[in-house]
């Protein structure tokens, strides 16, 4: 018997500014520089977030926190090439996919403080709360996905794990179900080299992540993460075609996480400086800036400008994040089910809480 | 009215919801053509269509975590897991995600979908086809747990938890699947969750159970004025009907088939101990399977409550 080829693949690498802040001449058309302006605002706006949350924590202001710093790109590209109605759900390191959403900042420095409100996701929105287990979310998505192709919406869901998420069965289980249900979902993999110590060679053998995708009977692709206009384009295309029928495609935006794991975590244990400094060079706003730069689009005053009505805005939100008022106490039963239970009312009652 | 098995009121119920709330979708492992493997959903597909009732890739993790999807969206999943130990795949979407999504949301979201899932000895099955993990379920906020024992109940039952807000497991008993024939009503009705039936009134003794050994609990209350209880749902349970039961008779007997430690009925015996210990004329007893992992089919009858241990407890607390 002959041995045949009776499946072959194609894995796509997708980048169209590059770290010099060169563009591709046939790719750069599909993204306007209106645009570009506003990936390179974003993640301004972003960053100042991150850093002014980094500097609460150091002071006690707020609890552990997970940086965005040099994942901006993979995060405000792809949330921007979402709709307002499409859903999305994020994972805890996802700060940049909030902000560039207009998710009120006020509200995660709350959440971040230990505040379970500040995930009440105003009416206009539709992100789910971040999840904390990591990866195991990626069904929820594919099941709003799926729940909106049932009821003739024409919508997409959207959601956003790492390279340690994609490790779990929870992802293929996620996947799967969207590639049998042709589920209008775009998965967004963060790969951004490190689940707090273990590398991405150890979550997978597997060249890339995007590749994953085919065994679930749909196409993947792999993009520049700190290229914003690579995300937001291969985003765009995949929720084009997760509304025209086309189904779920999975795209990893291999980035690099510049900070530790979060707070609580000291990244010099395990990964050389000079493996993030090679990074650093390639963080997302540089290539954006020179871009601009070239097209006569950016000054350093201009810079200075947003940067500065960036850090007026966090402070804004600080400001009202901390005059927010404590929750009531009586929260942390109330939304346990749809009404309290007899036994929550007489514990309600023994606590001295209203009902 | 009409004479119906328990498979057949559950599948009376789905048929009826289906009809009256087109959100309401089927989901699970053989539940289409096949109609599943205890035969629940047989009819359904030729009646609503593949769109609605719709078999799903064999993975249950799957299956409640885009459930969960589902339900936050708007659709009201009913998800077929076809042996209450495969749930174990799905245990933490449900734990970490099913259960929490309205108060992580504080609102926003929930997840208001059905687990149907046969439990129990009953079938003589391979290993994990027979377990009675409802005290998991219920030690954890946020999830109703709903257990039938009878055709009615099974039909009223599974019509309200369809129509729950919340997360509901609806443990079906394998045992008695096709084992009791009763009369059921055509049409629309309820039985409400939160509130336990006195499956039979009595003096002397309260006997408290659920689901298949309700009957074995009640067969071995022959020549006793026990009042049974069938507590029908486990989260959240009716506290009063059993305070005012034991405030009738001071005595308590728990039945159960799940391991006694930690079970649901040290949750029923805790209860009575703190409202109602002034009124015991006797110990609480539990009934309860052994310590063990649960046997497959030729140790079965040693690890259930068997009628003779039953009794023995009765006696026991007779004799006070």
């Amino acid at each position: 018997m002959p041995v045949n080829i009776i499946e072959k693949i194609e894995v796509k690498y997708l980048q169209i500014i590059n770290e010099k802040g060169e563009a591709d001449p046939n790719l750069i058309p599909s993204v306007s520089d209106d645009e570009i302006t506003r990936f390179f605002e974003t993640i301004i706006l972003a960053r100042a977030f991150n850093q002014r949350a980094l500097s609460l924590q150091r002071e006690g202001r707020i609890g552990t926190y997970a940086s965005i710093l040099g994942q901006e790109a993979s995060q405000v590209g792809s949330a921007l090439a979402f709709s307002v109605e499409d859903w999305l759900f994020p994972s805890f390191r996802e700060s940049g996919v909030l902000v560039a959403k207009g998710y009120p900042m006020w509200m995660l420095y709350r959440y971040w403080a230990g505040d379970e409100r500040g995930m009440k996701c105003p009416e206009n929105l539709n992100i789910f709360p971040m999840s904390v287990p990591v990866g195991t979310h990626v069904p929820h998505a594919t099941g709003a996905a799926w729940a909106m192709k049932l009821k003739g919406h024409r919508k997409a869901a959207g959601v956003y794990f790492g390279d340690g998420g994609s490790s779990k069965g929870d992802f293929h289980e996620g996947l799967n179900f969207a590639g049998v249900f042709k589920a209008p979902v775009v998965f967004l993999c963060q790969n951004n080299q490190w689940a707090i110590s273990v590398p991405r060679s150890l979550q997978t053998a597997a060249k890339t992540i995007a590749q994953k995708a085919y065994a679930h009977g749909f196409e993947g692709i792999q993009v520049d993460g700190n290229d914003a206009a690579a995300v937001y384009k291969a985003t765009k295309d995949a929720v084009e075609k997760a509304k025209n029928g086309g189904g779920p495609t999975l795209i990893e935006c291999f980035t690099y996480r510049l900070d530790d794991h979060t707070t609580a975590d000291d990244a010099s244990r395990y990964r050389a400086k000079e493996e993030v400094e090679a990074w650093r060079a390639k963080e997302p706003l540089v290539r954006l800036r020179l871009y601009l730069e070239k097209k006569g689009k950016w000054t350093k005053e201009y810079e200075e400008g947003v940067t500065k009505k960036a850090q007026e805005s966090v402070d804004a939100e600080i400001k009202k994040a901390e005059a927010y008022p404590p929750p009531d106490p009586a929260d942390l039963i109330r939304y346990t089910y749809a009404e309290l239970t007899p036994r929550q009312k007489k514990e309600m009652k023994e606590s001295g809480w209203g009902s | 009215m009409g004479k119906l098995n328990i498979v057949g009121a559950i599948n009376s119920a789905l048929s009826e919801e289906m009809e009256r709330d087109r959100d309401v979708i089927v989901i699970g492992e053989d539940v289409g053509r096949d109609g599943g493997v205890f035969r629940v959903t047989e009819g359904l597909l030729a009646k609503f269509g593949p769109e609605r009732i719709i078999d799903t890739p064999l993975s249950e993790l799957g299956i409640i975590g885009a459930a969960i999807g589902l339900a936050a969206y708007g659709m009201k999943p009913v998800a077929e897991i076809q042996f209450m130990g495969f749930l174990y795949a799905g245990l933490e979407q449900v734990f970490s995600h099913a259960v929490r999504i309205r108060s992580r949301s504080r609102g926003r979201f929930s997840v208001p979908m059905v687990i149907r899932t046969p439990y129990g000895i009953g079938i003589k099955p391979p290993e994990l086809h027979s377990e009675s993990s409802e005290a998991l379920f219920c030690h954890m906020p946020g999830i109703k747990v709903v257990v039938p024992s009878t055709p009615y109940n099974a039909k009223g039952l599974l019509k309200s938890a369809i129509r729950d807000p919340d997360t509901v497991l609806f443990m079906e008993p394998s045992r008695l699947y096709r084992s009791i024939k009763a009369d059921v009503p055509d049409g629309d009705y309820t039985v409400p969750l939160g509130r336990a039936s006195i499956h039979q009134e009595g003096r002397d003794l309260t006997v408290v159970s659920w689901g298949t050994m309700l009957h074995r609990a009640s067969e071995a209350a022959e020549g006793f004025d026990a009042e049974i209880i069938d507590l029908m749902t486990l989260k959240p349970f009716d506290e009063e009907a059993v305070l005012t039961s034991v405030k009738k008779t001071g005595r308590l007997v728990i039945v159960h088939e799940a391991p006694r430690i930690a079970g649901f009925g040290a949750e029923v015996a805790a209860l009575v101990a703190e409202e109602a210990i002034e009124y015991l004329k006797a110990p609480v007893l539990r009934v309860a399977g052994l310590e063990a992992v649960v046997p497959m089919a030729r140790l079965e009858d040693y690890y259930m409550p068997s009628l003779e241990r039953i009794r023995k407890a009765y006696e026991k607390v007779m004799r006070y």
